[in-house]
């Protein structure tokens, strides 16, 4: 016995409703970020994230707030991510009551912001996000590229290689998403996860793709993730946390059931 | 009405910690803050800590929070310390190429390492040791009231206590080896994981905590 495999619930986060949409388009409302981190607490759910999807300033505020509110009442791990720039970013979100910050495009910019960060405010709490598309031809080695700006924008940067860059520069985890699969509910791209969790010696969390409980098994079991990120399968009742948990723990994986 | 002092030395997330004990201390008063007179006037106090240990030791001397730390412990009150909160209270830190600590407990904070293995599987062990591990209990305590037995809460650290005498050792947890996950000596308990962030489990703790007197009960044996 030992160490668990985590489960981590994410809410995309828009005017201050949980929203989800596939591909960024058919936008869905999907609650009140409040009550929904709630359900899945109660459910059992590892850790939260909340994602500001639109990160302006308005929704800024209202991120801040809606925090305050669920670490008032939610006594588990708290990330937030979307629109983390500047120092000053981070020390809001973790006054308001966050564990982890998610560091995204800023860090594809300005990779020194992701050192400056982590020396301020230690490693356990700098998540990196990366978001990798396959672009190694049929018949190729596999080869993943960085994109920002939900993945329309290619940056010609080899994804591993980022990963490992973003650890050396105190990255504490790797939130890990496949643009191909994000939204397709066809499974995780187990094979990116696996490439980024062998190369890093950080904790690896998988996202993008989920449609069944079996996905998460998979991405723990053939991608070696460390934790697992899913939202609709949640969000819309299909399943709870709780029927994942059981269902990975009978796959033989370590969970706080 | 009872009061707790959580010590702000401005590292980590004091805001978990404040909304814990609110939520199961009914009627007691929270104070957040690095005042001595506030601090030592208080029934009990929390040493929490997050990030670097060079930083937090910095930051603890800066405000004289060492000589509050020191002189409310002589005062047999009790003091939860937690994660750096914890480590603090050893002799020395292997951290940012050794720092000293406040020495209240003998024994020193040692990294993890990064070759770590699981003992059974072999598999490769990532640090920091981030997530819900195992919380075995190693003495009886009132601490541990209510908690089951290899109950599971929240851990994230690269750097683990060792303390020198094994009666200090209140918890151990495997990561790749047993380390020691809580300590305790006399009127202070202090554990390396996060309770603000263990759900149930942590916030019995917190429970427990603002209830214990700040004496170890030794418990008579049948015969």
């Amino acid at each position: 016995m030992g160490l668990a495999k985590r489960i981590i619930p994410c809410l995309d986060v828009d005017n201050g409703r949980v929203v989800k949409g596939v591909q960024f388009v058919d936008i869905r409302d999907a609650g009140d970020p409040v009550e929904v981190a709630r359900r899945y607490d109660e459910q059992g759910a590892d850790e939260i994230t909340f994602l500001d999807i639109t990160a302006t300033s308005d929704n800024r505020e209202t991120m801040v707030h809606l925090v305050e509110e669920v670490a008032s009442q939610v006594f588990i791990p708290l990330t937030v991510g979307g629109g983390i720039r500047k120092v000053e970013d981070i020390r809001t979100m973790l006054n308001a009551g966050a564990d982890k910050v998610g560091i995204n495009s800023a860090a594809v910019f300005n990779p020194e912001f992701v050192k400056e960060a982590a020396e301020k405010f230690g490693s356990q709490c700098i998540v990196v996000a990366i978001d990798a598309k396959k672009v190694s031809a049929e018949g190729e080695a596999n080869r993943w590229e960085i994109f920002t700006h939900g993945g329309r924008k290619e940056t010609g940067i080899d994804a591993v290689e980022w990963a490992i860059k973003m650890v050396a520069y105190g990255a504490g985890e790797i939130l890990l998403t496949s643009m191909d699969r994000d939204g397709t509910k066809i499974g995780f791209d187990l094979e990116l996860t696996r490439a980024i969790s062998e190369a890093i010696n950080v904790p690896v969390i998988a996202s993008g793709g989920v449609g069944e409980l079996q996905h998460l098994v998979d991405g723990v079991k053939e991608g070696k993730a460390d934790a697992v990120l899913a939202a609709s399968i949640f969000h819309f009742g299909e399943h709870t946390i709780e029927e994942a948990k059981r269902k990975m723990a009978s796959a033989g994986i370590e969970m706080r059931l | 009405m009872s009061s707790v002092a959580v010590i702000d030395y401005g590292m980590g997330n004091l805001h978990s910690v404040a909304k814990a004990l609110e939520k199961v201390g009914e009627g007691v008063e929270v104070n957040v803050t690095s005042d001595a007179r506030t601090i030592l006037s208080s029934d009990r106090v929390v040493l929490p800590g997050v990030g670097a240990m060079r930083d937090c030791m910095g930051e603890i001397k800066r405000l004289g929070l060492d000589k509050t730390i020191h002189e409310f412990i002589e005062s047999g009150k009790p003091l939860f310390g937690v994660c750096v909160g914890m480590q603090v209270l050893l002799e020395s830190s292997a951290e940012n190429n050794g720092v000293t600590c406040l020495g209240i407990l003998p024994g020193k904070v040692e990294y993890f390492g990064d070759e770590l293995r699981d003992m059974k599987s072999g598999d490769r062990l990532k640090i920091p040791h981030m997530g819900w591990n195992q919380v075995h209990q190693e003495i009886e305590h009132p601490m541990w009231d209510g908690i089951a037995q290899d109950a599971r809460f929240y851990f994230v650290h690269s750097y683990y206590a060792q303390p020198a005498h094994p009666d200090l050792i209140a918890a151990s947890t495997n990561y790749g080896f047993q380390f020691t996950s809580a300590v305790t000596k006399d009127n202070v308990f202090a554990v390396q994981f996060h309770p603000e962030k263990s759900q149930h489990a942590g916030l019995a703790l917190y429970a427990n905590f603002l209830k214990w007197n700040g004496k170890t009960i030794t418990r008579n044996h049948p015969f």
